[in-house]
């Protein structure tokens, strides 16, 4: 399931309906991100997340799909926040729910570093400096390659 | 076609989307690159280097020779930062 939107999340009542009625499931993966406070040797104040309607939502439904296709997945879930946010403000959810623990870990890995090198989002910052956009890290690329090499767990 | 521009390309051309019609002579992406930059110096800044622009048309990531047609929703916008 995909879900952008503007307000916070229950991280608890998410994973708690990932996961209800399905009692195939063995485990749960998830992951949180939040607006930190620092960038580099800056303080970041606030901010903005832009984002592309429809594509946003099309490019988070590619990742998802390629993800089920590759490990056995019972449900996925990926929630992606836009707007004005906040230091300590959650950004994004990502959760993995299968019968077995390797495969909703790899897959919940897969699906936040494929997401922040595809999803159309972009990050402003205000800072002391002004405001200003983030940029792309030669990191995420590198994460988001390693999955290029099929080893899928069974 | 439907132009749509995102971040820093947004605030460079100061349009966030526009209509236009499709120019002559322009067939690829990179076709319509080049015609936008004539338009002016926002333009010409914000397609500058098009090594920290990526393309979509139709909300499909594409390179720079990919055909372009009537009717197109084409974005451009810099390395997504999301996550």
């Amino acid at each position: 399931m995909i879900k952008v939107q503007s307000q916070d999340f229950d991280i608890g009542a998410e994973l708690a309906a990932l996961s209800h009625g399905d009692t195939t499931i063995g485990g749960v993966t998830s992951f949180v991100g939040y607006v930190r406070d620092l960038a580099g040797d800056e303080s970041v104040s606030a901010m903005t997340l832009e984002h592309y309607p429809g594509m946003t939502e099309k490019m988070l439904g590619d990742i998802e799909a390629r993800a089920q296709a590759r490990w056995p997945l019972a449900a996925t879930l990926i929630i992606h926040r836009y707007g004005d946010l906040k230091p300590g403000d959650r950004i994004v959810l990502v959760a993995c729910a299968s019968a077995h623990r390797q495969a909703s870990f790899e897959a919940c890995n897969f699906l936040i570093d494929w997401l922040k090198t595809e999803a159309p989002f972009w990050k402003q910052e205000r800072t002391a400096a002004g405001p200003r956009w983030v940029e792309s890290r030669a990191t995420d690329a590198t994460a988001a390659q390693r999955w290029q090499t099929p080893k899928p767990a069974k | 076609m439907k132009l749509l521009y995102f971040a820093w390309l947004r605030t460079r051309t100061g349009l966030g989307e526009e209509e236009i019609a499709l120019p002559q002579d322009v067939r690829t992406v990179r076709d319509l690159v080049d015609w936008l930059r004539q338009r002016g110096p926002g333009f010409s800044a914000a397609f500058e280097n098009m090594k920290v622009v990526r393309a979509a048309v139709n909300q499909s990531y594409v390179q720079l020779d990919h055909p372009v047609s009537e009717g197109d929703e084409i974005a451009f916008f810099p390395p997504v930062t999301g996550g």
